[in-house]
């Protein structure tokens, strides 16, 4: 039978409906999958109880593949087909990839990312990382759903703060590769402050230093209304828990006359360095035994004091990117109102200290730092599956570009500005442009662009039944609103009369990145051209509406006011904005604005006095005192 | 007749409630819903209701709802482990049939 879990009160789902979401860390050297059980997060283990999946993958000629752990251990033996940190060359080029120096793989130069020939064929870092993706899945259903016919919802998964738009969309091909629906990326960082529910909170800055095996990463995150915003991030790509054991079995090498030069001495010297670095964390000396290749035995023998003097240089150099970081974010340590703690490697009491010191304040660092990106992304994966309420659901998702509408002259408004984070809602107002206007054609527009040719058109639809008003006293409020999905719904309301219609859309449909990025890189190259295409686009709009109001003007008034000359002065000056309106020049265009206004000056003021005249007409003085 | 815990799942309740960080024990009951009629639900509880049950063993407290004890008195609640999945699982007496999951029953 199927086994049940504890809900929250009031939360029981109904039997088959279980919304089941992971977290995943799809780390470089490790992953972990998390999951939300009986209110807790915690991490899904493998058949062996092993938490952590080491991030190998080994192709065989016959087209098996093998993930993890016995990857792992096979590396020395087929260096070529075993991938390790894959992570490295996510969305890379293959000119990213020379700089990580000489690497026992065949690149193959691909268009946008690299191409890795193995045994099984070539494969792209993104087939890779699908090969971890799939056994973490495997690994997921079989934890969660049991005999259960049930689906996993989704997953979150985590990457660095740092990874741009091709990294990002490399990690969610992989995840599609793997069969997994991706509920969201989630920054590293974050996923850690979710971990310690520091997202509770209602604000705050919080520094995150994650020192993982190869790689250091230190990240200032400000919390505003639930939502995470990354101020700056900064580290070291060459810098994590190996150097420090690479520093102890040199330590050794150099102090106990090891000469070996044998390659499985010399990984069996690197594991002992390795353990005696995790063993001084608790204890205050370690000793243990190397047995050589050649039969000879060593005794291998280190006190704390010894390692944390030798390793002081690699501590100090963390210390330099976190002074960075928060210059970059332009603040000052005391401003940080918490530290979190993040990788295996920053349970070493002297990197704890350090960072302590630094921040004059305990780094939080109850939560395992191994497991802590992954169990944030569990809690954010289990809240966006829709298994908690909803006045505390954390959104982090950005839109990508702007949403607008088209204005007179075919210019394209902005409502919600690109990068704004969903769920968001934005309301304008606008109004009608001719006297008695009773509708109002909306064009919902999406790009970065000024005029609405260059943008995406993504919606039609009328607002019809505005009252009769004279232009530009009709008060019509568009709003926008984007929710957690992305889906746009557009809403029209004459707000005097309550008239309204609305649409739903979404914008993101269909749009590839590349897409994307391409719009993206077009609103800045055209940028001058642009602003010189809204300039005249304004004018030509103002020049109508003001032809329009002098001739209604005179339609109504002329006749009475004007002597002939008059007349004709105005008339002539209509025409020729008319005739420079159909011009290129913006401020040509102005200028005969100008002349209009100043031709009908006249005009206005004896038409403004007949109408205080026409209003006080039959009243006396008392009634029109200024109440 | 009475609700009553294993040993076991009692400590996983309260290792759940400690982690959890309040609440008094858990809500067993039963809602009708499910592809065979009814549905067992299980909850944390905050606060006890008024016409609640209280039964107590290996000092967990379960708070029944009179309505759904007719169903499950005698109910024995045992936390397991089947390979990597692991909850809890209900030794209910009144079952008499259930749906292929177990999740959903009938008495």
């Amino acid at each position: 039978m199927a086994l049940l879990q504890i809900a929250e009160p009031g939360e029981s789902t109904a039997p088959h409906q279980h919304r089941l979401a992971v977290g995943i860390d799809l780390g470089t050297t490790n992953s972990l999958v998390a999951a939300v059980r009986s209110g807790t997060a915690e991490v899904l283990r493998d058949q062996d109880n092993q938490p952590l999946l080491p991030s190998v993958v080994r192709y065989f000629a016959d087209g098996r593949v093998v993930v993890g752990h016995d990857a792992k251990a096979s590396q020395a033996e087929d260096p070529q087909n075993t991938i390790v940190s894959v992570k490295r060359f996510m969305g890379r080029g293959i000119a990213d990839v020379a700089k990580y120096g000489a690497l026992p793989y065949q690149f193959e130069d691909a268009s946008g990312m690299v191409r890795l020939k193995t045994v099984a064929g070539t494969k792209s870092p993104v087939d890779i990382s699908a090969e971890i993706l799939k056994v973490l899945k495997q690994q997921a259903d079989k934890a969660l759903l049991g005999n259960d016919d049930g689906e996993l919802v989704g997953a979150v998964i985590t990457v660095p703060a740092y990874f741009d738009d091709a990294q990002r969309q490399a990690t969610k091909d992989a995840a599609r590769l793997a069969g997994l629906n991706v509920l969201r990326l989630l920054n590293e960082p974050t996923a850690a402050a979710i971990a310690y529910g520091l997202d509770n909170r209602s604000e705050g800055t919080f520094a995150v230093f994650d020192l993982g095996g190869g790689t250091f990463d230190i990240s200032i995150l400000r919390l505003s209304r639930g939502v995470f915003e990354v101020l700056a991030t900064n580290g070291d790509s060459a810098l994590g828990g190996d150097d420090f054991d690479q520093a102890i079995a040199a330590h050794w090498r150099r102090t106990l006359g090891i000469a070996s030069t044998d390659q499985r001495d010399l990984r069996r010297l690197l594991m002992r360095a390795r353990e005696a670095k995790e063993a001084l964390t608790s204890n205050s000396s370690t000793e243990s035994d190397l047995a050589l290749s050649l039969g000879q035995s060593i005794k291998l023998k280190l006190s704390r004091e010894e390692f944390h003097a030798m390793t002081d240089a690699l501590v100090q150099r963390t210390l330099q990117p976190v002074k960075k970081a928060l210059r970059d974010a332009k603040l000052s340590v005391e401003e940080v109102d918490g530290v979190v703690m993040v990788g295996g490697a920053t349970r070493m009491p002297h990197v704890q200290a350090a960072v302590a010191k630094l921040f004059g304040r305990e780094p939080l660092n109850n939560l395992d730092p191994d497991k802590v990106v992954a169990l944030g992304a569990a809690i954010q994966a289990n809240t966006l599956a829709g298994n908690r309420s909803g006045d505390d659901l954390l959104l982090l998702d950005v839109i990508p570009l702007s949403l607008g509408l088209e204005t007179m002259g075919g210019l394209a408004e902005k409502v919600i500005p690109r990068n704004s984070t969903i769920p968001v809602a934005r309301a304008q107002e606008f109004t009608t442009y001719k006297d008695g206007q009773t509708a109002m054609a909306i064009h919902v527009v999406q790009g970065e662009r000024e005029l609405v040719k260059d943008c995406r058109s993504l919606a039609r639809f009328d607002l019809r039944g505005i009252p009769p008003m004279v232009a530009g006293a009709a008060r019509i409020q568009v709003m926008f609103q984007v929710d957690a999905d992305g889906l746009l719904s557009v809403s029209a309301r004459e707000t005097t009369s309550g008239v309204e219609t609305r649409v739903e859309v979404k914008p993101s449909y269909g749009l590839a990145d590349d897409e994307i990025a391409a719009m993206l890189k077009s609103s800045v190259s055209h940028a001058g051209e642009d602003a010189a295409a809204r300039a005249l686009a304004e004018e030509r709009v103002e020049a109508a509406r003001t032809i329009e109001a002098v001739e209604a003007a005179l339609r109504k008034d002329g006749d009475e006011l004007l002597a002939t000359d008059e007349r004709a002065a105005i008339e002539s000056a209509i025409a020729e904005l008319g005739e420079i309106a159909k011009g290129e020049q913006h401020r040509e265009i102005k200028d005969a604005i100008a002349r209009l206004a100043h031709v009908t000056e006249n005009f206005a003021a004896r038409r403004m006095d007949r109408s205080v005249a026409n209003a006080l007409r039959g009243r006396k003085l008392d009634d029109v005192k200024l109440s | 007749m009475a609700i009553t815990l294993t040993d076991r799942a009692a400590k996983h309740v309260q290792n759940y409630l400690t982690k959890r960080g309040k609440g008094v024990g858990v809500r067993f009951g039963v809602r009708t819903t499910g592809c065979s009629g009814m549905a067992y639900k299980l909850e944390f509880v905050d606060a006890a209701g008024d016409e609640d049950q209280t039964f107590e063993s290996h000092g967990v407290k379960v708070f029944v709802d009179p309505k759904s004890l007719v169903y499950i008195d005698g109910t024995e609640l045992d936390f397991v482990r089947e390979g990597l999945n692991e909850g809890f699982k209900f030794n209910n007496p009144n079952e008499k049939d259930k749906c292929g999951c177990g999740e959903s029953f009938n008495v």
